[in-house]
């Protein structure tokens, strides 16, 4: 049953990433791992919004900034508090900024709503280049423990918390896939008007779907400041992420779930290969013109070249 | 049955200074076969579009069964029944053709699930407008037949207690016609009220209890088929002063 | 105070009809062709770049720069939408693909302009850069002055090629009924590509009157996104006149909260009447009803 084996699958994979951790001694892994894991779950949720309903969100990096500063907020508020707290809290906020956005612009055109979210990115920069309390344009420092239990080096325990947000990514993207909403997303996005006059509650939805990306992307967001040590606006709030969450779905295929995690597994090597042997800029070039290429050529993405494939051989053999 | 379902009272609809429908007073009781009919421009398919939910009229209002549907969401009327198909049909193309009908199964028709499954009850409709050996077929590579076909089949899904059915037949060979008339018919057979926009004089003639005429926006005749056409109101709509 | 606030509007004035010349390309062809453009902006740094080189090798004034490469960037233009024509209008897909293909347009040319200038801050030298011109208490500088200037004429050259000409009327029509276009014996895809190479043109001279007013540098063109769309959705989607206006209100009140509040906020000044726009009132302030 299809069923049980994906989530045998997604046990594994957890157990292998928790042995991983025991068995490799190259920091530098996880370190590169974690990066492609962290792009895996931008990809997903925007995936949701983009590839499931049909809505374009450019704004994917002001999203993970969101929660990447509920991070540090939080940091300075409690303390100190454990990462988890972090993990718990800003899906929630990010949650609500996509709830927001939605309800003041999913009412409109699709094209309004895109604007719309690139527009409470810059905003939310600019925020936070004002906001003293988080560093400001200047920058915060984090300092992260010396000792944590059951793993040898902190950047393990960050590679194992990326990995079960990743995991539940998957699952939610494949619940949302298969389950009566998924089919009501597609609806959406298939066509609004007639989804709506087919009992499709098109708002509703829409703004479940925003919700659900924005919380996924904070969620992505929440570990950073740890991974990073040094969090400014500028590079959080930065264009490449909002770029790299719309390439991962478009590169790897927006029907289901499965396309994001091909994509972010292609575009995250071809990344950490450039960046460090050639430079960071030139990795820039390349995933814009990648993104640009696979727009114009391969709109649907790796597996959907797949499945014409394997229908076109199908048809062929009856 | 002769309890009204619909009551349109007084609706008016404007385009900033151009009032496309103007007091339009309306009245279909169930299992009603109501042709609504008028020169380009007069005013159809927005009502259509205001009783279905699509438009929002700015005033008068729209009672189906008893109940003030004015200001309701599209999708909330279709959960009550009102369901309309689109002059150019609006297939769901990623989907398969039985696909196409279990959207509005899920959705409109929620309150009214039959025991079984819902890919069988799919099935059925399909068969009732001939597509069921198509059923898996992807959606976006068929005829104008076709697409209307399962334009129609997809509305059926939705279990309507009202059918906009707006121009379905448009384009259509002649034996083309008949079998989307055919299909209605057996619709209304089943307990729904079916509102037909048409050109295509003896399909309307043909199909309805009724016809109620536009004008630029007015209501201009509202009557059996044989008083419509010896209405010279009527006549000098379609063919000008 | 009186005289702070009276300069930070005619601050805001001359800022805001620059913003229009920046935003004509966009009303053109997002407010009449339907075009998510998001790319706009980067083709004005490209103008300010090439003023750059222009100036610094070969001495030309900036304004005489965008001049000569109008012809150029309307090439430009036509070429850019006869692939996007190709690849996403003929076969329907505009909403999603169409929008993402923008952007990713957007993002290369600024690494482009990365890679080749890197993030220094360029500017350029002209006779005018420096002075101003006092009236009364008023100071104007030249640098806001000229551009203004040279924006209304600009402005004022579209509006009247677009109402009077007839391929510039054809551009008002073909939003709204291609077949009537086509019955009048003018292709609609012919068109657009006109009014598409237009508005990439007009990103020329506004990319020449940029480098007049502020340095630049690649990504200087992000902050003008919101600008831009601010100013055509508030000036109604294609009206070249509601354009004009709406850039002035997005001037002075950018100009008012730099001067009264602090400057780092002015980016957000643009976005956020935006998004109060788009939730209050999406047809803009001088929309066309419908």
């Amino acid at each position: 049953m299809k069923l049980n084996r994906f989530w045998v699958g997604i046990v594994v994979v957890f157990l292998a990433g928790l042995a991983f951790t025991k068995i490799a001694d190259n920091e530098f892994y996880f370190y590169a791992i974690y990066a492609v894991l962290q792009l895996m779950v931008m990809g997903i949720a925007w995936n949701i919004l983009g590839g499931f309903t049909g809505y374009v969100n450019f704004g994917a990096g002001g999203f993970f900034a969101a929660g990447a500063y509920t991070t540090v907020f939080l940091h300075k508020a409690l303390d100190g508090p454990p990462l988890l707290v972090a993990v718990v809290v800003a899906p929630i906020v990010c949650g609500l900024i996509g709830l927001g956005i939605g309800y003041l612009t999913l009412r409109l055109r699709g094209v309004y709503f895109a604007i719309a979210t690139l527009a409470v990115a810059i905003i939310l920069e600019t925020l936070v280049i004002n906001w003293e309390y988080v560093g400001g344009a200047g920058g915060y420092y984090f300092l992260i423990p010396e000792e944590i239990p059951f793993f040898d080096s902190y950047v393990e325990w960050l590679f194992t918390v990326i990995l079960v947000i990743t995991l539940f990514a998957i699952v939610v993207s494949r619940y949302l896939n298969s389950s009566r909403i998924g089919q009501g997303l597609a609806a959406i996005r298939d066509d609004e008007l007639a989804a709506e006059c087919m009992g499709v509650p098109t708002l509703k939805l829409k703004l479940i779907s925003t919700t659900v990306m924005g919380a996924l992307m904070g969620m992505a967001g929440a570990p950073f400041p740890y991974f990073i040590t040094f969090v400014e606006p500028v590079s959080t709030f930065s264009l490449l992420i909002a770029v790299n969450a719309i390439a991962v779905p478009m590169i790897g295929g927006t029907m289901t779930w499965v396309g994001p995690v091909v994509g972010a597994i292609v575009l995250g090597s071809i990344q950490e290969i450039v960046t460090v042997s050639i430079s960071s800029e030139l990795n820039m070039l390349i995933v814009g013109v990648v993104l640009v290429g696979f727009i114009t050529l391969a709109p649907q993405g790796i597996t959907g070249v797949y499945r014409d494939f394997r229908d076109k051989r199908r048809r062929r053999n009856e | 049955m002769s309890e009204e379902i619909l009551s349109v009272k007084d609706l008016t609809k404007r385009f900033g200074g151009f009032t496309a429908l103007d007091a339009v007073n309306v009245s279909l009781s169930g299992r009603e076969r109501l042709g609504l009919i008028g020169p380009n421009g007069s005013g159809k398919t927005t009502l259509i579009n205001c009783i279905s939910g699509a438009l929002v009229n700015e005033q008068g209002s729209v009672i189906f069964r008893g109940q003030e549907v004015t200001g309701l969401k599209a999708s909330k009327r279709a959960r009550l029944g009102i369901i309309r198909s689109f002059q150019i049909p609006r297939p769901f193309r990623s989907m398969s053709i039985i696909e196409n009908l279990l959207i509005p199964m899920e959705y409109a028709a929620s309150e009214r699930k039959e025991h079984g499954q819902l890919r069988d009850q799919a099935m059925e409709f399909l068969e009732l407008v001939g597509l069921n050996d198509r059923a898996d077929e992807n959606s976006s590579n068929l005829t104008q037949i076709d697409l209307r076909r399962l334009e129609l089949a997809r509305a059926l899904s939705a279990k309507p207690s009202l059918l906009l059915s707006d121009e379905s037949m448009a384009g259509l060979s002649s034996s083309e016609v008949d079998e989307i008339l055919d299909i209605l018919l057996a619709l209304n057979e089943r307990g729904v009220a079916v509102i037909m926009i048409e050109h295509i004089m003896r399909a309307v003639m043909k199909f309805s209890e009724r016809i109620v005429v536009l004008d630029a926006g007015k209501k201009i005749a509202d009557g059996s088929p044989d008083e419509i056409v010896n209405n010279p109101d009527v006549e000098r709509a379609y063919l000008g002063e | 105070m009186f005289e702070l606030f009276v300069n930070a509007v005619v601050a805001g004035v001359l800022l805001g009809g620059f913003y229009a010349a920046v935003a004509l390309g966009l009303s053109i062809v997002f407010g009449r062709l339907d075009i998510v453009n998001i790319a706009h902006p980067a083709f004005v740094i490209i103008g300010s770049y090439v003023a750059f080189i222009m100036n610094e090798r070969y001495m030309f004034d900036p304004i005489l720069s965008g001049l000569i490469f109008l012809p150029v960037f309307f090439l430009l233009g036509v070429g850019m939408y006869r692939f996007y024509y190709v690849c996403f209008e003929r076969t329907g897909q505009e909403s999603l693909s169409g929008l993402a293909y923008f952007f990713g347009i957007m993002f290369i040319i600024e690494v482009l302009l990365i890679l080749y200038y890197g993030v220094d801050y360029r500017n350029v030298q002209a006779p005018y850069i420096g002075e101003t011109l006092f009236l009364g208490f008023l100071g104007l500088p030249y640098r806001m002055l000229v551009p203004f200037i040279t924006a209304t004429i600009l402005t004022g050259l579209v509006y009247l090629y677009l109402s009077k000409t007839f391929l510039g009327r054809a551009i008002l029509a073909v939003s709204q009924d291609r077949l009537a276009l086509q019955l009048m014996g003018a292709d609609p895809v012919k068109v657009k590509q006109w009014a598409f190479g237009i508005g990439i043109a007009t990103a020329a001279v506004a990319g020449a009157l940029l480098i007049i007013i502020q340095p630049i540098e690649p990504s200087v063109g992000r902050l003008y996104i919101g600008r831009v769309f601010a100013i055509v959705i508030l000036g109604g989607m294609g009206s070249i006149s509601g354009t004009f206006f709406a850039a002035l209100i997005i001037g002075i009140a950018e100009s008012l909260v730099a001067t009264f509040i602090g400057p780092s906020w002015a980016p957000a000044v643009a976005f956020g009447l935006l998004l109060v726009t788009l939730a209050v009132r999406p047809q803009g302030l001088f929309g066309r009803a419908g």
